[in-house]
């Protein structure tokens, strides 16, 4: 008998959203030890189905109509009272963003013994004790200091592992963990979901898995569920759905993921360097606060020298924290560096000021991770791309015209000239984004997470639409970006950054299929659906 | 936590030894002779008696050399004389500030723990009744007068009913000792520490309301109702103590308004504390006294925002934790 059964569940949005239904007719169904994976883009209606379930609707959205069955009992519409005494005992959740989802202002340990509180379970001595034995469980080096902690004193893998103590302090019945490595890095991603597939087995406890990752689907589901629009498209094994996809949307998803495998080939010889980067280095030291206490240093870039040659795309990867961005953000003077020299053309521009830095900048432009608070909310898209090109003295109608024509190189209407960026979707709203980088006519594009905040086909559109205008406008680019796939896919060459430094650098295929350094495999390693990846190759 | 503390009062003494020169340039360059106020009041206004008046008091002496005097005393608590009350001017503040203390005290105690506990309400039922007339009423009290507020609350509960005393801060010629005079300052405090309150519970009360719905959409108060917390817990341990830390922030900074609020209010309740006193001051040109009172109110202000700062500090782990 399965443990959770849902049958034509409809959720409603609540009147003036863009869809009458959050969800409807979704049915499936839960066994214990069993870890369904529910994938789909934003929007699909994978969290509202999966917050029903807790009875966590947000306010406005109500279920409509069907049954959720929990252990024979049905709980859709189950007095709240009733409700709290099932949540975190029967079954529990874990959230994408492990820092917000936890209170900052409370110790870790108040907040694991909070769940035996609510549920009236052992004494306030043997609380404390259960949690300490909660973190061990989950793997946390040095519980007796992390129960003390608060969660921002811990690193964001830590903080996903206290929630998931915190969701297991009762062994529920049933996990719901929703996008829960999609805020962590590869490495931390790969432990949590390792983590999570033990506990799976030694308690036998069922799991609903959301994610829109394939990747971590290959790695974790026993069975899959394919949403799109609210509506449930495609339902069966792991590998059926994955290798052997039948819905059309299914297969334009798979399609969609970039892979290791398809690397961009570039033969062309090198050129001539148009960007020459040499012992870049930028330290923060922020403020303590207090006026004698002590700073805190942080060595965000030590000594990062490389060449960019002209129409050369070269991608900077690391892990959260790795001085990444903050080398892009040094490149165009967003923040001043400390040390080193960048030459534009042969001109160093560290030292330029004024008149002559304004001159150098527009040669270089950024496009940014997140397409909407980069773009401002009360300008129109009119604006936005004309703005730079007024500032540079060009006549206003002429700039009309340009902001016209870049439109249709990024392939918006003209008349989204008139509209504003909430009025267009993520993947529009990037092009936009684009689209403004463009309109100074820069030789260099610097773009920083620019897909990261992307839905995988959009992201592949994306993707497709940077390469095409790096060819036709002879762009070089430098693309910083987590993903060592999105890398792959768009990358002649790859730096690698840890702790500030570049410890490896090389063209695409060296370094994703055969790196010189341990920290570059472990990264590697840590990347999932890799088995899937090969698999799906022998199917093709 | 120590050395955080000590920090401030450093950072305190600065702003406070710019508060002083400021002030003092700030009232030389308004206008007024108090030699002539003081000339008019004796009786005799030749030039001579004037002369002397401004020797006597040092007011013929340039500017600078002013201001160098007033600051040596300044640092050493003399304040000046007062020539309008006859009293050293640190003398005459040390007799009043008691009663300013209670006043804005009891008021700012009093709208704080008000106010949140309103704006509680109204955000536990947001859109309901409750929530419409709690809310009206902060509007209104926030859009009232507090000149306006104090006259009308004299005359409705003092001269009207009866309840109240409307003026003073205690029986004339009671000679109440003890528990009784405890008693009867208490019933002269309530009238100006509700009205001088009135404004501040509006604003904590606004601040509460917003704060708390706005916490209240955050994630982790979803994670504490995934674990199954009543919900009385989630809005006393989750929301509330992370509401409060505006609240707090808004407190410190109002600290200076109440003492510019508890002029008026002393001034329609004939209060006698440094509010009446400034108040008197300013029509007397009573230089002396002007700049003490800005002197003593300046370091309360910074006196307040530095205990606000360490409660700050002490209610989030994220500031003490980071130093």
């Amino acid at each position: 008998m399965s443990l959770l059964s849902i049958r034509n569940l409809d959720i409603a949005l609540p009147e003036g959203a863009d869809r009458p239904f959050a969800a409807k007719d979704i049915n499936f169904d839960l066994a214990p030890g069993e870890i369904l994976c529910i994938v789909g883009e934003s929007g699909s209606g994978k969290s509202m189905s999966a917050n029903a379930v807790m009875g966590l609707l947000p306010q406005g959205v109500k279920a409509t109509g069907g049954t959720i069955t929990f252990d024979g009992q049905e709980i859709l519409n189950l007095p709240e009272r009733q409700m709290m005494t099932l949540r975190g005992k029967r079954f529990s959740m874990i959230f994408q963003e492990p820092l917000s989802a936890l209170n900052p202002l409370m110790r870790v340990g108040a907040q694991i013994a909070e769940v035996f509180e609510a549920h009236g379970a052992l004494g306030p001595s043997q609380r404390h004790a259960r949690a300490l034995e909660l973190l061990d469980e989950v793997g946390i080096p040095d519980p007796e200091a992390a129960i003390r902690a608060y969660p921002f004193q811990l690193s964001g893998g830590q903080r996903q592992r206290v929630m998931i103590a915190m969701a297991l302090a009762l062994e529920p019945d049933i996990l719901i963990a929703d996008e829960p490595t999609t805020a962590l890095d590869v490495t931390t991603q790969a432990q949590i979901l390792k983590l999570i597939e033990n506990l799976r087995g030694s308690r036998g406890m069922g799991v609903i898995f959301i994610t829109h990752d394939f990747g971590v689907v290959a790695d974790i589901a026993d069975r899959v569920i394919v949403m799109q629009k609210g509506e449930i498209v495609e339902t069966g094994t792991a590998d059926a759905v994955l290798l052997h996809p039948e819905h059309p949307y299914t297969r334009a998803l798979i399609d969609a993921i970039p892979r290791l495998t398809r690397y961009a080939h570039s033969d062309d010889p090198l050129g001539t360097p148009i960007m020459r980067v040499e012992g870049l280095s930028k330290t923060f030291t922020t403020g303590s606060g207090s006026f004698f206490g002590k700073q805190r240093v942080v060595k965000a870039v030590q000594g990062v020298s490389f060449d960019l040659f002209s129409g050369e795309t070269i991608g900077i990867v690391g892990e959260s924290g790795s001085g990444k961005s903050t080398v892009g953000r040094c490149l165009v003077r967003l923040v001043e560096p400390d040390k080193g020299r960048v030459l534009i053309d042969g001109a160093d521009i560290a030292p330029m000021s004024g008149t002559e830095l304004r001159e150098t900048r527009r040669k270089m432009q950024m496009i940014f991770q997140d397409p909407f608070s980069s773009l401002n909310p009360r300008a129109r898209v009119s604006r936005i791309l004309t703005e730079g090109l007024i500032a540079y003295d060009t006549p206003r109608t002429q700039a009309m015209d340009k902001a016209r024509k870049l439109l249709d190189l990024v392939g918006l209407d003209a008349s989204a000239m008139e509209r504003f960026p909430h009025e267009f979707s993520g993947g529009q709203r990037q092009r936009i984004g684009i689209a403004r980088a463009l309109a100074l006519d820069p030789s260099i594009i610097i773009a920083d997470e620019a897909v990261s905040a992307l839905d995988v086909s959009i992201q592949a559109q994306v993707l497709d639409l940077l390469a095409d205008l790096k060819t036709r406008l002879n762009l070089s680019m430098l693309f910083i970006t987590h993903d060592l796939r999105v890398a792959a896919r768009i990358c002649d060459r790859i730096i690698v950054m840890q702790k500030g430094r570049i410890v490896e650098v090389g063209p695409t295929a060296k370094v994703l299929h055969d790196p010189d350094t341990a920290y570059t495999q472990s990264l590697l390693d840590a990347i999932p659906g890799q088995d899937y990846e090969r698999a799906l190759m022998q199917v093709e | 936590m120590l050395r955080f503390i000590l920090g401030r009062l450093v950072k305190s003494v600065f702003i406070l030894l710019a508060i002083l020169i400021f002030n003092f340039l700030l009232i030389h360059a308004a206008p007024g002779d108090p030699a002539a106020v003081m000339a008019g009041e004796a009786g005799a206004a030749d030039e001579k008696f004037l002369a002397d008046l401004r020797t006597r008091f040092g007011l013929d002496q340039p500017l600078y050399i002013q201001l160098w005097t007033y600051l040596k005393g300044a640092v050493q608590l003399d304040l000046g004389f007062s020539y309008r009350q006859q009293m050293p001017v640190a003398e005459l503040i040390a007799t009043r500030l008691p009663a300013t203390l209670l006043l804005t005290g009891v008021a700012f105690l009093l709208s704080l723990v008000l106010g949140v506990i309103a704006g509680v309400a109204a955000s536990a039922r947001q859109g309901s009744w409750g929530d419409t007339i709690i809310s009206t009423l902060a509007l209104l009290f926030y859009a009232t007068p507090l000149f306006w507020v104090a006259l009308m609350a004299s005359l409705v509960f003092s001269v009207w009913l009866g309840w109240l005393p409307g003026f003073g801060y205690s029986t004339i010629g009671a000679g109440y000792t003890g528990f009784a005079h405890v008693l009867d300052v208490a019933k002269h405090l309530v009238l100006p520490a509700t009205t001088l309150g009135l404004f501040f519970t509006a604003i904590y009360m606004r601040m509460t309301r917003s704060s708390m719905l706005e916490v209240s959409r955050l994630d982790f108060v979803k994670t504490a109702r995934a674990k199954g917390l009543r919900r009385s817990v989630i809005q006393r341990r989750h929301i509330l103590r992370n509401a409060l830390l505006p609240v707090i922030t808004l407190a410190g900074l109002q600290a200076g308004q109440i003492f510019g609020g508890a002029i008026l209010t002393e001034t329609v309740f004939a209060w006698p504390g440094i509010g009446r006193l400034m108040f008197e001051a300013i029509n007397q040109r009573d230089y002396a006294v002007i700049l003490g009172v800005f002197y003593i109110s300046g370091a309360m202000v910074l006196l307040f925002n530095l205990i606000t700062d360490v409660v700050y500090v002490i209610v989030d782990p994220r500031i003490r934790l980071t130093k």
